[in-house]
C-alpha cells in the first residue's frame, strides 16, 4: 500500500471538504453492524471494530495493510447515511448561502457589475492577508437585499435559522381566515370614516367576476396571487400570514449542487477543494479503531471509547432510518428519526452546541466526540501537538550542593542508569564500550543496549553482559549510561525566560535528588522546599554541541532582559563576602589558607601585614583579591554605602556585597562576564561561593528571635512615638468632625483625612523602626543581612523589632466588616487608628487578636492577589510569546518573521544586543579606553593583543573537564 | 566633521570599517587627541570594530521570544492595584499588570483615560494663563457655576450663578451679565426652552406644566456642557521643573486629543495622551509606536522594573503597529492574522479555524514556528535556520 504510506517530511498541508465518493474510496469497508464484538470476543464483519479498520490488539494482523499493531496507523471506514444531514461547523455558511443564492436557479443573487466589485475585494483582501470573510459576509448581505434573482426573477424568501441545524423559508402565504378577514374589511368603520363596501363594489375595484368575489367572501375558493393583491389593495387589509417552510437537509443539497461554481469562487471558496453540497453529509467517515481504542478492564469487560459509542448510535437510528422508510411509514415518523439522525451526527462532531443537550455516557458525563479531542489546553493541538512527551527525561527533587560547579548538576545514579547515551564504537573508545557492557545494566558505568552493525538490538543482562562485551565491535552502538561530564539540559517550571531551561554537566551521586549549585537558583526561580526539576538527556551529537555552545549555565549568565548577570553570590554567600571586607578583619596564616581551600588558590600572596608579636596576617580584602583577575580596574558604590575601589585586581577599599557580586546586577560579575569571558565569570562566581560559604563558616552566623529584642529604654520610645502619632491622628479626627479640615486638591475631606492618618501612621513606624535600628550593633545579624542586600531589608526589621505599622486592602486603611465599623469591638463610625487596622505591636512582642485579624486580612489580599497575578501573567506571556515567536534576526540586521516579512530595519533601532549591553548604558563601546589600551598597555602575549584586536577568538571551553588546559594557560 | 584633522591613510582605514558613523566619529576624535601611527590607527580601528561587534545581536537571534520573556517574566512581579500616578497623587491610573494587559490588548479606550497637556510661551509660566486654559479643556457643568433649585409651585427651574466662578472661568469675559446671557444661551439651544435671564439669575420651565417634565429637565441640566471639552472631567495643574526653568504642566483625567491640540497655548510637539488609538488618530501610526513604547516603559518603571531593556518594548511596538494599524497581541490581533491554520489552530477556538480553513480550501506551507513543531520538523529560526555542514579541514 505505497499510496498510503505517510511521508517522511511534510512540505505543506491542504484544507479542504471531502467529496462523498472520495469519503467511499478511501474507506476500508462499509459499516452496517451497530454491534463492536460479538459473543466470543471477535470483531463482528462490518462492525464498529472491523479488522479492517485497523488493529488495536497486540498479536493481530491489520486486514487491510497486513501490519501489526503499533505500525497499522488505521484506516477509514463508511456509513451511507440513509438521509443527508447537516454538518453542524457549517451551519452559519449553510445560513449564508441559503440567504444569498436563488432558491430556484442557486446563483448568487448579485448582479455582474457587483460580482465583480466582492470579486476584487476578495482578491485584494487576500493579498493582503485580511479577514476574507469581512468580504464574503458583505457580498451576502449585498445579495440579501435583492427579492427577486435577477437571472431567472424568482422572487426570494427570507431564511429562517433555528439552532443549530433547522432551516425554514420565510413565504407570505394566504392566510386560513382570509374570508373573515375581508368581510370584516367591507363592514363601515366610523372612527376611520369608512363605509360599506358592498360585493359587487368590490368586484368592480378589483376587476374580479362577482360571482368568484362572492365565492371568495364565503371562503369557498382561495383566491390566487394576483386576486389576492388586488382585493388587499382595494380593502387595504393584509390576507397574508407567515408560513416557515422547513427545507430539509437533502432540499439544501439540492440547491446547493447547483450552485455554479464562478459564484461559490465569490463567497471565498475554492470549489475545486471544496464544494458546497459536500457541506451537506450523504457518507459519514468512520474513523479507524486506532483513534478510538477499546480498553479492557481489569474484570475482563471491554469498555469502548466515546467515538464509538456515539458510531453505535448514529448506525443503529440509520438503520431503524431505513427499515422505517421501506416499511412505508408516515412522514411524522420520518421526520422525527432524520432529525434524531441529525442529532447524533451533529454529537459526534461537536457535543458542546449551544442549545442542544449534550449526548451523555450512561454514567451522566457528557461524551468527548470529535471537537473536543481537539480543543483547549489538553486538547490534540495545544496537548498533543505543540507539546509533546518525551523519552530520556527524569524528574526528582532538587536539592543544594555548593561543591559542584555552578555549570554541574548532581545526577542520582538511578536516574544515570536510566539515561543512556548512544556511543559509536571505533577502535578508539572500544575499550570503554567493552568496559560499559561489561559492567551491565545494574552498575554504574554500565549499559543497557547494544545494536549491532546489522541493526539487531540486543538488551545487555547481568547474565549476557560478559559475554557480550566480548563481541563488540567498531561499528557497534553501545547504549552507555550517563557519565560525569555528559551534558543534559536541565529545566524548572514555569519556563518564563531562556534561563529555565539550561545546559548542566552531568556529575553522577548516590541518593535520589538532583543537586545544583545555589548560585543558579535565580534564574530557574528555584528554592529547596520541594520543588523538582525536569532532565533531558540528548540523544544526537548535533543537540549536544548546540547545548554545550549555547545553553551551558555558564552562557546564560547574563540576561537578555536587562543586559547584566543574572546568575551571581545569593544570601549567605552575600553575608560571607559582607563579613570578610566590611571591617576588613585579619586571618593568619592557617585561616587564610582554610578560606581559600575550595579555590584554584594554593599559595597565598605576600602577607598583608605583621601583628605586634611578629605573626604575618592576612586580611579580608586581600585575601578575596586573589579571586580577581589580575588587570581588574574597577569603582562603584556598594549596597552597604561605601565606595568600593579596585586596582590592578586588588580590592583597595570598599564592602563587597549585593552590588558586587549579586545575582542580577553585581558590578564585578557583570564586567568580568562582558570583559573577560563567561568561562572567566564562571570560574569566579564558583570560587566566590566557595570563599564565602568558608568564611560565614569561620565567623559563625545565626539568627534567633533575641536578635530582634530593643532594649527596655528604647522600646519606651518606640511606645512614646506611637502614642504621639495616636495624638496627632485623634487631632486630625477631632478637625475633621469640626468640619475644619481642608481638603486636598482633587480629593474629598474624608479621603483627604484617610490620606493624613495613613501618613501619619507611616510616619510612627518608620520612626519606630529608626529608633529599633538605632539600637542594633552593626554586627547584629539581621542588620548584617539587611545592609549587604543578603536577605530582608530595614523594613523587615522594624516589623519584628520596632512596629508592624498599618494593615491595607486594596491600598486604603482596613474598612470592610460590619455596618459602619470593622468589628464589633468599636463604636461605630471610629476614625481611630486601632479601629482601621493600625498593628502597634511588633512580630516580637506578638500581636493582639484584634490585631491579628487585621493583619490576616491584609496577608489574604496578598494571596489572592498573587493567585490572580500568576494566571494573568501567565496568559500575557503567551499571548507575547505567540505573537513574537517568529521573529528571527538576520544576517543584515533586520527583523524579520518567517515569511521574510521585515518588522524592524535593524532590531532596537541600533542592532544592539540586550544580552550584552545593559539598558542605561549609553554607549556600549568606549572608544577612548581601547584607543587607550592599544597605544600604552603592554599586552603580555602576541596572542592576548591579536585577541584584543578581534583577529582571533580564543576557543571556546567546552567542558569544566577539560578546564586544566585553562589552569595550564594560566589567566592570573 | 571632525574627519579633516586625521590623513588620508588614517581615515581610508577607518572608512573601511563596518562601523556607524557616530562610532566612526569617536574613533576620529580619540586619534586626533593622540599622537597616533597609520599602524597604530588601523589597530584602534580594529579593536573598535571588534568590540562593536560583539555588542550587536547575533544573526538568526530569535530575538523575537527573547523579548516576549522579557516583558512577560516580569509581569509576575507586578502588582494587580490601582494606584495613584507618581507625583500626581490627583489622579487614579491604571498600572501594573492591568495597564499592560490593556497596552499589548490594544483596547479602544483604556481603564483610565488621561493627558499630559504641556503648554507654550507665556502660558507655561504665567499661572493665570495656564489656569485659562484649563478652563478651555476642563468641562464646566452647572453644578460648578451656581446651584439649581426647582421650583414645582411655578414649574421652573432656577439657576443661581456664582458670580466669582464665572469671572474665574471665562476670564476674558468682562461682564456677568454677559458670561451669564451665554450660559443662558446655551440652555435653549440644549434643552429646546425658553429662558429668561436677569442678572445671574436664569430660569426656566417646561413647555407644560408637568412634574417629570421639570425633574427631566434638571437632570438633563445636569450634563450640559458649558464650556470645555466633554470627555474631560477634571484638569489638574501642576508646576514642574524643567531644564529651562520652571513650567506649568495640566494633567486631565479623560482625554480628547484631537480636540486639545487646536487649543491655543497649547504645546501640541509634547502633550500626550495614554490612548494609542486617539494618537494613531491624530498623529498617525509611527507616533502610535512611540507612544506605546513610552507607556509600556512608563508601566514597568512605575512597579520598579526600569530593568527591562527598552529594545524589548520596541520589538513589541513595531509588531503591534507593522501593518500600518495598531493590531491588538492575541486572538482578534496578530495571532488571530497569522497566514498559517495550525499556528492559528494550535492558539485558540481550534475547531474553528480548521472549519474556516477547509471551506477556503487554505494550504499550510509549514514557515512558522509552531507549524513546524506540530508537524515535527525542525524550527527555521536560531540554529535550525542553518544549512551548513562542518568542513573536515583543521587549522
Amino acid at each position: 500500500m505505497s499510496a498510503q504510506q505517510t511521508p517522511k517530511s511534510i512540505s505543506s498541508i491542504s484544507f479542504g471538504l471531502m467529496d462523498p465518493e472520495e469519503y467511499r474510496d478511501m474507506s476500508a469497508t462499509k459499516v452496517i453492524t451497530a454491534d463492536t464484538y460479538d459473543d466470543d470476543g471477535f470483531p463482528i464483519d462490518m462492525g464498529l471494530m472491523d479488522p479492517r479498520l485497523g488493529v488495536i490488539d497486540p498479536g493481530l494482523e491489520c486486514k487491510t495493510c497486513g501490519k501489526h499493531s503499533g505500525s497499522c496507523n488505521g484506516h477509514f471506514g463508511h456509513i451511507e447515511l440513509a438521509a443527508p444531514v447537516i454538518h453542524v461547523g457549517f451551519n452559519k455558511l449553510i445560513r449564508r448561502l441559503l440567504r444569498g443564492t436563488c432558491r430556484e436557479c442557486s446563483r448568487l443573487c448579485l448582479d455582474e457589475r457587483e460580482r465583480e466589485e466582492f470579486e476584487d475585494r476578495l482578491e485584494r483582501s487576500e493579498e493582503l492577508g485580511k479577514d476574507v470573510n469581512d468580504v464574503t459576509k458583505a457580498a451576502i448581505r449585498q445579495a440579501r437585499k435583492k427579492d427577486r434573482c435577477p437571472f431567472c426573477g424568482e422572487p426570494q424568501y427570507d431564511i429562517k435559522h433555528e439552532k443549530p441545524t433547522t432551516y425554514y423559508e420565510v413565504q407570505d402565504v394566504l392566510s386560513s381566515e382570509y374570508s373573515q378577514r375581508i368581510v370584516a374589511a367591507m363592514e363601515p368603520d366610523e372612527e376611520a370614516g369608512r363605509e360599506r363596501t358592498t360585493p359587487s363594489e368590490l368586484a368592480d375595484e378589483t376587476g374580479i367576476d362577482p360571482s368568484r368575489v362572492q365565492e371568495i367572501i364565503s371562503g369557498e375558493f382561495r383566491p390566487r396571487q394576483d386576486d389576492r393583491r388586488a382585493i388587499e389593495s382595494a380593502l387595504d387589509v393584509d390576507l397574508t400570514e407567515e408560513d416557515e417552510n422547513k427545507l430539509m437537509p437533502s432540499d439544501i443539497r439540492d440547491w446547493f449542487e447547483d450552485i455554479p461554481d464562478e459564484d461559490v469562487e465569490v463567497l471565498g471558496m475554492k470549489p475545486a477543494r471544496s464544494r458546497p453540497e459536500w457541506m451537506i453529509l450523504t457518507v459519514l467517515p468512520v474513523p479507524p479503531v486506532t483513534a478510538r481504542p477499546s480498553i479492557t478492564l481489569d474484570n475482563g469487560q471491554r469498555s469502548e471509547d466515546d467515538l464509538t459509542h456515539k458510531l453505535v448510535d448514529i448506525i443503529r437510528i440509520n438503520q431503524r432510518f431505513m427499515e422505517n422508510r421501506e416499511a412505508g411509514a408516515p412522514q411524522l415518523i420520518i421526520e422525527d428519526l432524520w432529525e434524531l439522525l441529525q442529532y447524533h451526527v451533529t454529537t459526534f462532531m461537536d457535543n458542546e452546541i449551544s442549545g442542544t443537550p449534550p449526548a451523555r455516557h450512561r454514567s451522566g458525563r457528557p461524551l468527548k466526540t470529535l471537537s473536543q479531542r481537539l480543543k483547549g489546553k489538553e486538547g490534540r493541538f495545544r496537548g498533543s501537538l505543540s507539546g509533546k512527551r518525551v523519552n530520556f527525561s527524569a524528574r526528582t527533587v532538587i536539592s543544594p550542593d555548593p561543591t559542584l560547579s555552578l555549570n554541574e548538576v548532581g545526577v542520582p545514579d538511578r536516574v544515570a542508569k536510566e539515561m543512556t547515551q548512544t556511543m559509536n564504537v571505533n577502535e578508539r573508545n572500544l575499550d570503554n564500550a567493552r568496559r560499559y557492557v561489561a559492567n551491565g545494566p545494574e552498575a554504574h558505568p554500565g549499559a543497557n543496549y547494544v545494536k549491532r552493525p546489522d541493526g539487531r538490538r540486543l538488551k545487555v543482562t547481568e547474565k549476557n553482559c560478559e559475554e557480550l562485551a566480548e563481541k563488540v565491535e567498531p561499528g557497534w552502538e553501545v547504549s552507555r549510561h550517563m557519565i560525569d561530564g555528559d551534558i543534559i539540559i536541565f529545566n524548572r517550571q514555569p519556563s518564563l525566560h531562556r534561563m529555565s531551561i539550561m545546559a548542566h554537566e552531568v556529575v553522577v551521586m548516590p541518593y535520589k535528588t538532583f543537586r545544583l549549585n545555589t548560585t543558579v537558583c535565580p534564574p530557574y526561580n528555584a528554592d529547596f522546599d520541594g520543588d523538582e526539576m525536569n532532565m533531558h538527556a540528548l540523544q544526537n551529537e548535533e543537540a549536544r554541541a548546540e547545548a554545550r555552545v549555547l545553553m551551558r549555565v555558564q552562557e546564560q549568565i547574563l540576561s537578555p532582559r536587562f543586559g547584566e548577570n543574572i546568575i551571581g553570590a545569593i544570601q549567605d554567600h552575600i553575608s560571607g563576602t559582607y563579613l570578610l571586607t566590611h571591617t576588613n578583619p585579619e586571618f593568619n596564616e592557617t585561616q587564610a589558607l582554610d578560606l581559600l581551600r575550595a579555590t584554584r588558590i594554593d599559595e597565598l600572596p605576600p602577607e598583608s601585614g605583621v601583628d605586634d608579636d611578629g605573626t604575618p596576617y592576612w586580611t579580608g580584602r586581600d585575601i578575596f583579591s586573589e579571586l580577581l583577575p589580575d588587570d581588574l580596574d574597577l569603582t562603584f558604590t556598594s549596597e552597604a554605602g561605601d565606595d568600593v575601589i579596585i586596582e590592578e585586581g586588588q580590592l583597595v577599599e570598599g564592602t563587597i556585597d549585593d552590588s558586587a557580586v549579586g545575582g542580577f546586577g553585581g558590578e564585578i560579575v557583570d564586567i568580568i562576564t562582558k570583559e573577560y569571558s563567561n568561562t572567566r565569570a564562571r570560574i569566579f562566581v564558583n570560587e566566590i561561593a566557595a570563599l564565602a560559604m568558608r568564611s560565614i563558616m569561620h565567623f559563625g552566623f545565626s539568627i534567633g528571635i533575641d536578635d530582634e529584642s530593643v532594649p527596655e529604654a528604647a522600646e519606651a520610645q518606640i511606645t512614646e512615638a506611637i502614642d504621639n502619632a495616636y495624638d496627632r491622628v485623634e487631632e486630625l479626627i477631632e478637625t475633621y468632625e469640626r468640619g475644619e479640615l481642608e481638603s486636598l486638591p482633587g480629593r474629598t475631606v474624608d479621603e483627604t483625612l484617610e490620606m493624613k492618618i495613613m501618613q501619619t501612621l507611616g510616619k510612627a513606624r518608620d520612626s519606630a523602626g529608626d529608633i529599633a535600628g538605632d539600637h542594633f550593633d552593626d554586627d547584629n545579624p539581621a542588620v548584617v543581612m539587611a545592609e549587604s542586600g543578603a536577605r530582608g531589608s530595614m523594613l523587615n526589621l522594624t516589623q519584628m523589632a520596632g512596629c508592624v505599622g498599618q494593615q491595607a486592602v486594596r491600598g486604603e486603611r482596613i474598612n470592610r466588616g460590619y455596618e459602619d465599623r470593622t468589628l464589633s469591638h468599636f463604636k461605630q463610625n471610629d476614625l481611630s487608628s486601632d479601629a482601621h487596622g493600625f498593628v502597634e505591636a511588633s512580630y516580637r512582642s506578638g500581636l493582639n487578636p484584634k490585631e491579628f485579624f487585621f493583619h490576616a486580612m491584609g496577608g489574604r489580599e496578598g494571596l489572592v492577589d498573587t493567585a490572580v497575578r500568576t494566571s494573568k501573567s501567565g496568559y500575557l506571556q503567551r499571548r507575547l510569546i505567540n505573537a513574537l515567536s517568529e521573529l528571527e534576526a538576520q544576517y543584515d540586521g533586520t527583523v524579520r518573521d518567517t515569511s521574510d516579512n521585515i518588522v524592524q530595519f535593524e532590531f532596537g533601532e541600533d542592532g544592539t544586543s540586550p544580552v550584552q549591553v545593559s539598558s542605561n548604558e549609553e554607549t556600549p563601546v568606549d572608544v577612548e579606553e581601547i584607543a587607550d589600551s592599544v597605544l600604552d598597555a603592554e599586552f603580555e602575549s602576541e596572542s592576548i593583543k591579536s585577541e584584543f584586536l578581534g583577529e582571533r577568538t580564543e576557543p571556546t571551553n567546552l567542558s569544566e573537564h577539560t578546564d586544566d588546559w585553562w589552569m595550564a594557560e594560566g589567566d592570573d | 566633521m571632525t574627519r579633516a584633522n586625521v590623513t588620508d591613510d588614517i581615515e581610508a582605514i577607518v572608512e573601511d570599517t563596518d562601523l556607524p558613523r557616530r562610532l566612526k566619529d569617536d574613533v576620529y576624535s580619540t586619534i586626533e587627541e593622540r599622537d597616533v601611527t597609520v599602524e597604530e590607527a588601523d589597530q584602534i580601528a580594529k579593536a573598535v570594530q571588534s568590540r562593536y561587534q560583539e555588542t550587536r545581536v547575533d544573526p538568526l537571534d530569535p530575538v523575537g521570544t527573547v523579548s516576549a520573556q522579557s516583558i512577560g517574566e516580569p509581569g509576575t512581579q507586578m502588582t494587580m492595584n490601582t494606584f495613584h500616578y507618581a507625583g500626581v497623587a490627583e489622579i487614579d491610573v491604571t498600572q501594573g499588570l492591568p495597564r499592560l494587559i490593556e497596552l499589548v490588548d490594544a483596547r479602544k479606550t483604556p481603564d483610565t483615560p488621561m493627558m499630559t497637556v504641556h503648554l507654550e510661551d507665556e502660558y507655561a509660566t504665567d499661572r493665570e494663563k495656564a489656569h485659562e486654559v484649563v478652563w478651555k479643556i476642563e468641562a464646566t457643568r452647572i453644578l460648578a457655576l451656581g446651584d439649581i433649585s426647582t421650583n414645582v409651585a411655578d414649574m421652573l427651574v432656577q439657576i443661581d450663578l456664582n458670580e466669582e466662578t464665572l469671572m474665574e472661568r471665562w476670564p476674558t469675559v468682562d461682564q456677568v451679565e454677559d458670561v451669564a446671557e451665554e450660559i443662558a444661551e446655551t440652555i435653549e439651544s440644549k434643552l429646546a426652552v425658553q429662558t429668561r435671564q436677569a442678572g445671574t439669575m436664569i430660569e426656566f420651565g417646561p413647555e407644560e406644566p408637568s412634574y417629570r417634565d421639570l425633574l427631566q429637565l434638571v437632570e438633563e441640566l445636569r450634563e450640559v456642557v458649558f464650556k470645555g471639552i466633554e470627555d474631560i472631567s477634571r484638569v489638574v495643574i501642576r508646576k514642574e521643573e524643567t531644564d529651562e526653568g520652571e513650567e506649568f504642566v495640566l494633567y486631565t483625567e479623560g482625554s480628547a486629543f484631537g480636540d486639545v491640540l487646536g487649543i491655543e497655548g497649547i504645546d501640541a510637539s509634547r502633550t500626550t495622551c495614554n490612548n494609542i488609538h486617539e494618537i494613531y488618530r491624530n498623529l498617525g501610526i509611527e507616533a502610535a509606536r512611540e507612544t506605546l513604547i513610552n507607556e509600556t516603559m512608563h508601566t514597568l518603571e512605575e512597579q520598579g522594573l526600569d530593568d527591562v531593556n527598552i529594545r524589548h518594548l520596541m520589538l513589541v511596538a513595531d509588531i503591534m503597529t507593522n501593518r500600518g494599524e495598531i493590531e491588538s497581541i492575541g486572538r482578534h490581533g496578530i495571532s488571530g492574522n497569522k497566514e498559517s491554520v495550525l499556528a492559528r489552530a494550535a492558539y485558540e477556538v481550534t475547531v474553528n479555524h480548521l472549519l474556516d480553513a477547509a471551506i477556503h480550501g487554505e494550504v499550510d506551507v509549514l514557515e512558522g514556528v509552531i507549524e513546524n513543531v506540530i508537524v515535527g520538523k525542525p524550527v527555521q529560526l536560531g540554529t535550525g535556520d542553518v544549512d551548513l555542514r562542518m568542513g573536515a579541514s583543521q587549522d
